[in-house]
């Protein structure tokens, strides 16, 4: 059983309603540190727009409205004074199926840094070797880093994806049902790359795929009709449920 | 079993009725092609080409049919009605799409709508009551010019005007076109709006801005009534500058077709005037068609 962490991100009281329609009730869960953290439930659970609130992509929807807080290393994400460009940068998105910037490979990669301000030619060109090796692709592309990045496959784009998300050098990964439009292999490459970067990052996971939360996840939480069922490491939530929900999605009585 | 020999003989003549419509429709502009080829023989015939279009001499009565005056007041026209109309409406459509709360959208999608439904001789009043007098009185002597106000820089606004319809309503539609999920990703690493905006938007929906100027071009240059209305329709010189009187092809031909008396080849001038304006539609179709496969295999 993985050692009791720190907190990284903590959420308090979190609500969220679309036009009136509650989509998330009252959630508050802290999420450990350099861990993969798997949020798992039927679909319209909430799980998405969990994952949404934490890099504020939620803002977006119109309509929308949210109550509660997220804090990220003691800063309120929700915050009226939050700056959300750099909130952002802290957290790397992965959607469920890949969309490359309509640029070429390397400037896919190259984009977030150039964004923030790097426009040295040699430190881009290191940056984006880095986050390609860092997501396994840089072997099968480092022939053709000007090509289209739509001309790869949609499991390289996805890996693409990861690397961009990287390049900016966040602390977190979210990721959206992330192998869900992908074939066995390449699911297995971007599982295989969550393990490799757990150490280094904050990793969380929303996914439908029961065995997939089983391989990946030290933590578990557990989402149903918007409200939060229950968490905890992931030993605990598989092996011992506490709540009868829990051990109906766990047992497949529901989906 | 039951009989379906009806159902497919309909079937069969449904494909066959769609077939002869669209044959029609190709037949159609080849045949004005030809129409037109055949009633401006005369001129083409005895007039060297380069004469025709690119003499500036137009007097009917000796004879002389140069048609570039006219020529260069069609280009003259629609280049400014787009240098007008292009950034605000696609600052507009960014707006639209990208910024605006659905009740704006809402409200001012239709109204934007709407300009395309007044008629083009109420937009030639209106340039006749509002522009020209403003050119003639406000905008000339800014520049310390003397207009009579009826000139290219008036048929530029109005076209312009009428031309925005075309612009905003395709090019929000096209930005909307662009997956959500494409902003969000570029959102995701930090980007601004206006930067996902300007780097990913504007680039994923480039060849259908592109085709939005392209469809606003084509309605400019062909556009008669209002630009007749507004913009001097003087025979005897190109316009120098914006503020000096212009006579774009549609206005020579609705102004003069009719009224040909019995001058030799007049009408065969204003046909050959009709072709020109025509091809010059066609091949800046084709050539915007080209370069529109182009961007989708890039």
């Amino acid at each position: 059983m993985p050692e009791p962490s720190t907190t990284h991100i903590s959420v308090r009281n979190l609500s969220v309603h679309y036009g009136g329609q509650p989509a998330l009730k009252n959630v508050s869960v802290n999420i450990p540190d350099r861990k993969i953290t798997a949020v798992l439930g039927p679909s319209g659970c909430g799980k998405t727009t969990f994952l949404r609130c934490l890099n504020r992509l939620v803002d977006t929807v119109d309509g929308v409205s949210v109550s509660g807080q997220v804090l990220v290393d003691g800063e309120d994400l929700f915050d009226p004074a939050a700056e959300v460009t750099h909130i952002r940068k802290k957290m790397g998105l992965l959607s469920q199926r890949p969309y490359p910037l309509p640029m070429s490979i390397y400037d896919n990669v190259a984009y977030g840094p150039r964004i923030h301000g790097q426009s040295d030619r040699g430190e881009l060109d290191a940056l984006v070797e880095h986050h390609l090796k860092l997501a396994g692709l840089w072997d099968e592309v480092k022939g053709r880093l000007r090509a289209p990045a739509t001309s790869l496959s949609i499991g390289q784009q996805q890996r693409l994806c990861l690397a961009r998300g990287l390049a900016v050098g966040p602390e977190i990964i979210l990721a959206d049902e992330p192998t869900s439009a992908l074939d066995p292999i390449s699911s297995a490459h971007i599982e295989g790359k969550f393990k490799e970067l757990r150490d280094q990052y904050t990793i969380v996971i929303v996914t439908h795929i029961l065995r997939q939360a089983r391989r990946l996840a030290d933590y578990v939480i557990f989402m149903y009709m918007g409200e939060l069922v229950e968490h905890g490491p992931a030993a605990e939530v598989f092996n011992a449920p506490r709540e009868k929900q829990t051990r109906e999605y766990i047992s497949g009585v529901i989906s | 079993m039951e009989d379906n020999s009806a159902r497919l003989f309909n079937d069969r003549l449904i494909r066959r009725l769609i077939l002869a419509l669209i044959v029609v429709v190709n037949v159609l502009i080849v045949g004005i092609v030809l129409a037109l080829c055949v009633r401006s023989w005369p001129i083409l015939d005895g007039t060297p080409l380069g004469r025709l279009l690119f003499s500036t001499e137009w007097h009917p009565s000796t004879g002389k049919f140069g048609l570039l005056t006219f020529i260069v007041g069609t280009f003259a026209v629609t280049a400014g009605a787009m240098l007008l109309a292009v950034p605000p409406c696609l600052l507009s459509a960014i707006y639209l799409s990208e910024y605006a709360p659905r009740w704006i959208r809402t409200l001012s999608a239709p109204l934007i709508d709407l300009l395309a439904g007044i008629p083009s001789v109420i937009y030639g009043l209106w340039g006749v009551l509002v522009i020209v007098p403003l050119v003639q009185d406000r905008i000339a002597p800014l520049f310390g010019v003397k207009s009579t106000g009826y000139s290219v820089l008036a048929a530029a606004v109005v076209l312009a005007v009428m031309i925005v319809p075309v612009l905003v309503h395709i090019s929000v539609e096209v930005m909307k076109a662009v997956p959500r999920e494409l902003r969000e990703a570029s959102l995701s690493l930090g980007a601004t709006r206006w930067e996902t905006v300007k780097h990913v938007v504007l680039r994923k929906s480039r060849s259908g801005l592109f085709a939005a100027g392209v469809l606003a071009t084509s309605r400019a240059l062909g556009e008669t009534m209002a630009v007749l209305m507004v913009a001097g329709n003087y025979v005897f010189a190109l316009p120098r500058t914006p503020f000096d009187q212009a006579y774009p092809l549609p206005a020579l031909i609705a102004n003069n077709y009719g009224e040909m008396l019995s001058m030799p080849h007049y009408e065969a001038a204003l046909m050959a005037a009709a072709l020109v304006l025509l091809l010059i539609v066609l091949i800046f179709n084709v050539t915007s068609q080209a370069i529109l496969l182009r961007f989708a295999r890039a």
